[in-house]
């Protein structure tokens, strides 16, 4: 259907190869509206390779469709948004590349009902990838104990707590070898003892280098893991800054009633 | 898939007002009807009643004849190779509409939820169509628009009439199913869509390796009540000259004289043979639906 229409100022140039040393999510201005409702009203942000970028914000407040411009399951009315120096907003975007280096995990897991744990995890490598049977199952079987899933591989999502579940697919979405990794509120629809062991796998994502984008309302998760808290309220990136600086003086009202109401 | 797309897909709504939910056990009633299709189901007792009158009026026309006139049951005996050998037909006809009906039908669905609009738009328009037309004028429709014979270069190939009440009676089935098709597709939740998409696989492979995998035990318990009506509704083929069950039946009584004593266990006995035939699948039917939860 409708393609994304190019602002005049964001025509695609010819770029330069990307290198460590730029942004390798970078966000500019971004406006996006469903219908008469503006969600995202000029948005800018830039992810280095390896950081660890957390949103928080009150509900409605465009976290997750900022995450979903990122890997284009939304498209953008105006702004740029670079992935290793690649351009998302185009019409003819290059899909497969551009979800290649861009995994998400969501809310509600989405895993594949109907597929065991490893078919999950082998799916899209060998289906969309067309890779060799036997190096995906190996891989498979490896992200799924790196996610402390050994001995489930042949269980059905539905055999699986929630928090099993969110593991796989976390391992799901790394068998596609992203460079970058969304998360949309991962841990919102687990229990309180099962948020544990999934947040514990995301830790061990990040400090093994992988760049992470965040949405969560686990504030004590993020103060520990984030280079770079992001506040979003109405569309708007109100306020940001490393986790100490955030927390202890957050100067914009609207960011200090907040986490007085979470803290 | 854009948030657009899926609303567009999200409003074909079809249902009659009267369906519209007036509270919890009407949405449910509702949403089961969608499903499976407003039709009634058959109940063991239907073929218990029918049984019984058989046997019933039987007995007491054999009470009222005497001895000396071939009995009731003696006709019916006689008859029956013939009648089930039109039962036999009536079998192969529903057979084939189902087969062509499916097809297609699978096709319309899929083309009810193609990102195309002209595409879209015209397999909703041909669902509704035949899916809100009388069977029984479609059957006309379809015997009295084609030809009996084809001419293809030269050779003729004949069109019996059987042939076109099959199609005749694929055509709603078509319908039906590009409606069961549809009604699948969207009871899978969007998150399946979504995540298919984030791992990087195109439309026509999310369709054809997540969405339809997980319907196909949804489609079957309507897909089979849909058989078992077409069985039903196969009977209509004799009021256009096919000799199905019911078309010999009437032969077999006129040349009886259309002994009145006859009427009632002749059609008593079409009747039991379709009862026989489709509560098994109504029953079957009923376990899948429980089993795989189409119904909560
Ligand atoms: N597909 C859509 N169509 C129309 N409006 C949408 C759509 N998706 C989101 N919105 C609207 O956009 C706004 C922002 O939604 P979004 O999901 O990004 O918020 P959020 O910050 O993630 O909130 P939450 O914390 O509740 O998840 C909301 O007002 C929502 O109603
Ligand atoms: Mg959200």
């Amino acid at each position: 259907m409708a393609q994304p229409v190019l602002a005049k100022e964001t025509v695609d140039q010819p770029e330069a190869a990307w290198t460590p040393d730029r942004p390798i999510v970078e966000i500019t201005d971004v406006h996006k509206a469903f219908g008469p409702v503006e969600v995202l009203k000029g948005v800018s942000l830039d992810v280095m390779k390896g950081d660890v970028v957390c949103i928080i914000g009150p509900s409605g407040s465009g976290k997750s469709t900022l995450l979903r411009c990122i890997n284009a399951l939304v498209d953008i009315q105006k702004g740029s948004i670079r992935v290793e120096g690649q351009e998302v907003h185009v019409p003819k975007l290059d899909k497969l590349a551009l979800r290649k280096k861009v995994g998400m995990v969501f809310q509600q897991y989405n895993l594949f009902p109907h597929k065991t744990a490893l078919d999950n995890v082998m799916m899209a490598p060998l289906k969309v990838l067309k890779q060799d049977r036997r190096d995906v199952e190996g891989r498979a079987r490896e992200l799924l104990a790196k996610v402390r899933l050994t001995g489930k591989e042949a269980s059905y999502p539905g055999e699986l707590s929630g928090g099993q579940q969110q593991r796989v697919a976390i391992a799901r979405s790394l068998a596609m070898g992203p460079d970058v990794m969304l998360f949309d509120e991962v841990t919102a629809a687990l229990d309180p003892e099962t948020v544990k062991e999934v947040l514990v796998t995301i830790r061990q994502l990040a400090e093994e280098g992988m760049t992470c984008m965040l949405v969560t309302h686990e504030m004590g998760f993020a103060r520990e893991i984030a280079d770079h808290i992001y506040f979003t309220d109405h569309g708007r990136i109100v306020e940001h800054g490393p986790p100490a600086e955030f927390f202890q003086n957050a100067q914009d009202p609207r960011t200090k009633e907040f986490l007085s109401q979470i803290l | 898939m854009s948030a657009r797309r899926r609303m567009r897909l999200d409003n074909a709504g079809t249902d009659l007002p009267v369906l519209l939910p007036g509270a919890e056990r009407l949405a449910d009633r509702a949403r089961r009807d969608r499903l499976v299709g407003t039709m009634p189901r058959l109940h063991w007792t239907h073929g218990a009643v029918l049984a019984g009158l058989i046997v019933l009026w039987a007995g007491m026309a054999e009470a009222q004849t005497g001895a000396a006139e071939p009995g009731v049951f003696d006709a019916l005996f006689r008859w029956m190779p013939l009648l089930l050998e039109g039962f036999g037909f009536n079998i192969l006809i529903s057979f084939m509409s189902m087969a062509i009906g499916t097809a297609v039908g699978v096709a319309l669905g899929l083309g009810q939820i193609s990102l195309l609009a002209p595409v879209r738009g015209s397999s909703w328009l041909v669902t509704q169509f035949f899916r809100n037309a009388p069977w029984l004028v479609l059957l006309f429709f379809v015997m009295f628009m084609m030809p009996f014979e084809f001419v293809v270069f030269g050779t003729v190939i004949p069109f019996p009439d059987w042939i076109k009440a099959t199609i005749g009676l694929a055509l709603p089935v078509m319908a039906n199913v590009s409606e069961i098709v549809r009604g699948a597709v969207m009871s899978v939740p969007s998150g399946q869509w979504e995540s298919s998409e984030s791992l990087a696989f195109n439309r026509r492979q999310t369709l054809f390796m997540i969405i339809l995998p997980q319907c196909i035990k949804r489609m079957i318990p309507p897909w089979m009540n849909l058989y078992a009506i077409l069985t039903m509704a196969t009977v209509l083929a004799s009021i256009v000259g096919v000799s199905e069950m019911m078309t010999l039946t009437r032969r077999a009584l006129a040349a009886e004289q259309n002994a009145f004593t006859l009427l009632v266990p002749f059609y008593g006995f079409v009747l039991l043979c379709f009862f026989a035939y489709c509560y098994p699948i109504a029953r079957f039917t009923l376990y899948l639906e429980r089993r795989y939860h189409v119904i909560t």
